[in-house]
């Protein structure tokens, strides 16, 4: 237990600064991306790709989750996974939408008549 | 008193498990109040998203909303969880004067940050982009801002107020050394903080 204790408080400090110059770095290779990169999909994927590194980056190495036990990094992971899992669920509901979108109007202003 | 010295040399009674975080409870509390508050952030940023891609008429941010500004705000916070993570690591090696300097110059950032943040809304909404409406198009662009950028600013707000409290706490060098747990509770908080709000930059502002 004792050990324990010492091997988590002298863990090797990551260097802090590089962290910080590479976060900067990372948020202005992202603005660069939308006036670069033409191509909707691919700029939309670079930037949640850049995203995802940044946060990983802030989570593992200024929350530490690198050098704490495996279990407290499952509990940071477990939202992660419900809320892929609530897009998942979003997606088909989003293709309905768009399609419903524009007839919807003549139906409404029709069915009094018939009646 | 004879028994009381009898007691602390009595063997420690072993709990069943082992804790997820040796050094605090409270650590592990933390870990679970975050991982909540990212659902409530994971939930708002799915309903922008569905809200956005049913949407046919949505404005290009990038036309809409001031970049460069945003840019900065990123920055900035990026640069207090640096001087966040300083301020830990002198706390662990009893370092006060660098305690305090580098919580100081943390919440100073917060603070800027959410100077700026009133700026913008301010110029937004004199510009027409209210919770209801904006000069684009789809008004909902309006209301997933606002929604979205205040909920993450309410954070910062409180994350302010939160390290404020933990620098008046420590200011005569109450978390020093192996005492400097309440330190790293409100830097996961702060780091959270910034997390989000790099998820908030790249969905709202630049995709």
């Amino acid at each position: 237990m004792a050990n324990e204790h010492a091997a988590h408080a002298d863990h090797v400090e990551p260097n802090y600064l590089a962290i910080m110059v590479l976060l900067t770095v990372l948020t202005i290779l992202e603005l660069l991306v939308p006036p670069l990169v033409s191509d909707k999909l691919t700029a939309g994927s670079l930037l949640v790709i850049l995203a995802v590194v940044k946060a990983l980056l802030v989570a593992l190495y200024f929350m530490h989750l690198r050098f704490e036990r495996t279990t407290l990094s499952v509990i940071a992971l477990t939202p992660m996974a419900i809320c892929v899992f609530l897009i998942i669920m979003l997606l088909p509901d989003l293709t309905s939408t768009t399609r419903t979108y524009t007839p919807a109007e003549p139906t409404a202003v029709s069915e009094p008549a018939g009646h | 008193m004879s028994e009381a010295v009898v007691d602390s040399h009595a063997p420690v009674q072993q709990p069943a498990e082992s804790p997820v975080t040796p050094e605090s409870w409270g650590k592990l509390g933390m870990w679970v109040f975050l991982a909540g508050d990212a659902m409530s952030f994971g939930g708002l940023l799915a309903g922008y998203g569905a809200m956005r891609a049913s949407s046919p008429d949505w404005p290009n941010p990038l036309d809409s909303l001031g970049i460069q500004l945003t840019a900065f705000m990123t920055f900035l916070l990026i640069v207090s969880s640096f001087t966040m993570v300083k301020a830990l690591s002198a706390a662990k090696h009893s370092d006060l004067p660098n305690f305090r300097k580098y919580l100081l110059l943390t919440i100073i950032g917060g603070a800027i940050f959410l100077g700026l943040q009133a700026y913008e809304w301010t110029h937004l909404t004199q510009v027409g982009m209210t919770m209801s409406g904006n000069p684009w198009g789809a008004p909902l662009f309006g209301t997933t801002f606002y929604i979205l950028t205040g909920f993450h600013g309410c954070h910062v707000f409180g994350g302010v107020v939160y390290l404020t409290c933990v620098l008046f706490a420590g200011m005569n060098g109450k978390f020093l050394g192996k005492n400097s747990s309440p330190v790293e509770i409100v830097g996961l908080y702060w780091h959270f903080v910034d997390l989000v709000w790099i998820l908030v930059f790249t969905f709202v502002y630049l995709l």
